[in-house]
């Protein structure tokens, strides 16, 4: 599918989120929460990125500051060629159509006071001038597509199963024919059974609608399934974007290899059991260290890593790794302490607008 | 729904009937009695038979059947009498006040109007100023009009309408002349001079009152917007692409006015049982004034009498308020 439509829909520069921290009686601004600390990647059309990393590392609010449900610190995100995070307010309006969220938690995310139909085709109303009854023709196309019986449409949410509640979720998020659906943590909140339905149904609706993803999960074989290129993110970070095949088959980054020997085997016999177990924990977003993110859990850090952070560059076709130990020119091959330095590059990137 | 309402409607009866039980000899055992208002140089046969035309000789609970009789059965002819001008109860004892010998029933008709126009509007107008207060104080929380709100609710939470209201006659009837100090009971609205004076007299009062109850009110919204603002389906309608309008007083709004109406009709109740303190500051010749003439008199069946309708009142609107939620809520089933 990658190479089938090369075209990128979703391009992210240097997206930096902020979350300030006001203390003291004066309550003065004194720090901030680093929550993402410049993200750069890109989505070609058609494609579904998966953005993996352990709780709190940020996924979810990229996931959000990518669709301006918050006011992005710094960054661009552009989406078919418009900068979502310096649109006026009335045009980013405008703009929601094309880009949608499925959320994590189904039953929170939908108002408990409106019924199915009115969830559904509220966008329809705010969007549109169709008429009641062919909105209540869509409301009827989306439930089908999402396999919900028609007879549901004047429920309220709470009279659903877990699962159903992520079908309307779902179907809400496509009334509008989206390009682009963020899925955050879609599954996690549902049971293991219906999990399975759910990726199924989103990627079924891929493959008819030609929909992209940016599927945020912490479920690496979930990934594994669903996803075309995976970025594993840090502490507000990436670590490693690769292909999928690739990053499961040999992950670079030292996190990532981590992170990744904590998939389960489902072959016993070919279950390998060497898990690398980090030490400590991860350090507070709101004082990262100073060098790379991960140098203060990293089996492999020297002394460059606690000085300066890495940049995230292509060490082989399609692969980027954020680590001192890969440069461009040496590809797989460990670059060792000896590697380039190439100091502060990354403040130039986050300035970026 | 139907069946809920008629289930607690049936259950009320015992309920009410322990507090007419209670209130009846609570009021009874309470020191002071119609018979110490007699002066001393009343002869003791003249004073039996006071006390007897009063019907103060009998024993208690004959006494409180009797007054339930004539609450619940002689009380309510006498309405439909009035209404219908048919003759159900001619001839039937009334619950006749020690102070007036009038009926108790004709007396609170008289004081009502007074209350319900002025503490009724005061609630009115408390409920019209919180309710933008509150939402707008939650939508921009910790901003200056947030704090400005906060403190004006502290002031209306922790500063007596007794000291309140005087401040507000000392400011604007003494020291401005834009108000009178003393409701007028007695001016009927005729033209539209009468009316302003209506106004005029009735804004003190109102005011002292609104500021108090949009205190409580306004805070309450406040919360309950806030819990609503950060519930994953605002940030939903905001992904749909809505209007921030839409979102504040579509979504979140309606969900927020849930608790917030219940609040409201709950507090409705205390409009009926007036505002004593500032009934009494501003002379209006309510219900709230009639009570402490009952109680300063020694009116045992007035004192009795009113304190079951307050209540009934509540009884009332915390059914009315139970199957509001019901109504708001579409997750609260009553079956």
């Amino acid at each position: 599918m990658l190479d089938a439509s090369p075209q990128t829909l979703v391009r992210v520069d240097g997206l930096k989120m902020y979350f300030p921290i006001y203390s003291g009686i004066l309550r003065r601004h004194t720090g901030d929460v680093k929550a993402v600390d410049g993200v750069s990647f890109d989505i070609q059309q058609g494609e579904t990125l998966g953005l993996v990393g352990e709780s709190g590392c940020g996924k979810s609010t990229v996931g959000r500051a990518l669709l301006r449900l918050y006011e992005p610190t710094a960054g661009s995100v552009v989406i078919e060629g418009e900068d979502i995070a310096t649109l006026s307010p009335e045009a980013l309006r405008k703009k929601r159509p094309t880009m949608q969220m499925v959320f994590q938690d189904p039953q929170a995310s939908l108002n408990p006071r409106m019924t199915l139909a009115n969830i559904i085709s509220e966008p329809l109303v705010e969007h549109t001038n169709w008429s009641p009854e062919r909105r209540l023709e869509r409301v009827y196309e989306l439930m089908d597509a999402v396999g919900l019986n028609r007879r549901f449409a004047n429920r309220f949410p709470h009279e659903f199963s877990g699962g159903q509640r992520q079908r309307i979720g779902i179907a809400r998020a496509l009334a509008l024919n989206p390009k682009f659906i963020v899925c955050d943590e879609p599954i996690a909140a549902l049971d293991v059974s219906i999990q399975a339905q759910v990726v199924n149904l989103l990627e079924d609706l891929q493959e008819k609608l030609g929909l992209t993803y940016l599927f945020i999960s912490h479920d690496l074989s979930m990934v594994r399934h669903i996803a075309d290129r995976v970025a594993v993110m840090y502490l507000g970070r990436i670590a490693e974007l690769s292909p999928r095949d690739a990053l499961f088959a040999n992950p670079l980054h030292p996190y990532a290899e981590a992170l990744l020997s904590a998939v389960n085997e489902p072959d016993p016999s070919l279950a390998r059991r060497q898990r690398i177990i980090l030490k400590g924990d991860v350090p507070s977003p709101a004082r990262p260290p100073k060098g790379c993110n991960f140098c203060t859990r990293c089996p492999k850090a020297f002394a460059r890593c606690h000085a300066e952070k890495p940049e995230l560059q292509e060490v082989e076709p399609g692969r980027h790794v954020a680590c001192f130990l890969y440069t461009p020119e040496t590809g797989d091959a460990k670059a060792g302490p000896t590697g380039v330095p190439e100091a502060n590059e990354h403040l130039q990137q986050g300035e970026t607008k | 729904m139907l069946t809920y309402t008629l289930r607690r409607l049936l259950l009320a009866i015992p309920t009410l009937l322990l507090i007419s039980l209670v209130i009846f000899f609570l009021v009874d055992l309470a020191p002071g009695s119609p018979a110490s208002e007699i002066p001393l140089t009343v002869p003791p046969d003249v004073r039996a038979k006071i006390l007897e035309s009063m019907g103060i000789n009998q024993p208690v609970y004959v006494r409180y059947l009797l007054w339930l009789k004539q609450f619940f059965y002689v009380e309510p002819l006498n309405g439909i009498d009035a209404l219908f001008g048919t003759s159900f109860a001619d001839g039937m004892q009334r619950i006749i006040s020690y102070q007036t010998r009038g009926p108790v029933f004709s007396l609170i008709g008289e004081r009502i109007p007074q209350t319900l126009k002025v503490i009724g509007t005061a609630y009115l107008v408390g409920v019209l100023i919180a309710v933008p207060i509150g939402i707008y104080s939650a939508y921009r929380q910790y901003s200056w009009f947030d704090q400005a709100g906060t403190l004006l609710a502290m002031i209306g939470f922790s500063v007596p309408t007794f000291f309140s209201g005087t401040l507000l006659i000392i400011i604007f009837s003494v020291m401005l002349g834009w108000f009178p100090t003393k409701y007028d009971t007695t001016l009927v609205v005729t033209d539209w001079a009468s009316f302003v004076k209506q106004i005029k007299q009735m804004t003190l009062p109102v005011m002292t009152l609104g500021l108090a109850n949009a205190a409580a009110i306004s805070r309450y919204m406040r919360s309950s917007m806030l819990e609503n603002m950060g519930h994953d389906y605002v940030r939903t309608a905001r992904a749909k692409g809505m209007s921030e309008r839409t979102v504040v007083l579509k979504h979140v709004l309606r969900n927020s006015m849930i608790p917030v109406v219940t609040v409201i009709a709950l507090g409705i109740p205390s409009i009926f049982g007036g505002a004593i303190i500032t009934e009494n500051l501003f002379g209006v010749n309510g219900i709230g004034s009639a009570l402490i003439g009952a109680i300063h008199g020694n009116d045992l069946p007035m004192v009795q009498t009113l304190a079951f309708i307050f209540a009934i009142l509540i009884v009332l609107f915390n059914l009315i308020a139970d199957v509001l939620y019901g109504l708001l809520d579409p997750r609260i089933r009553y079956d």
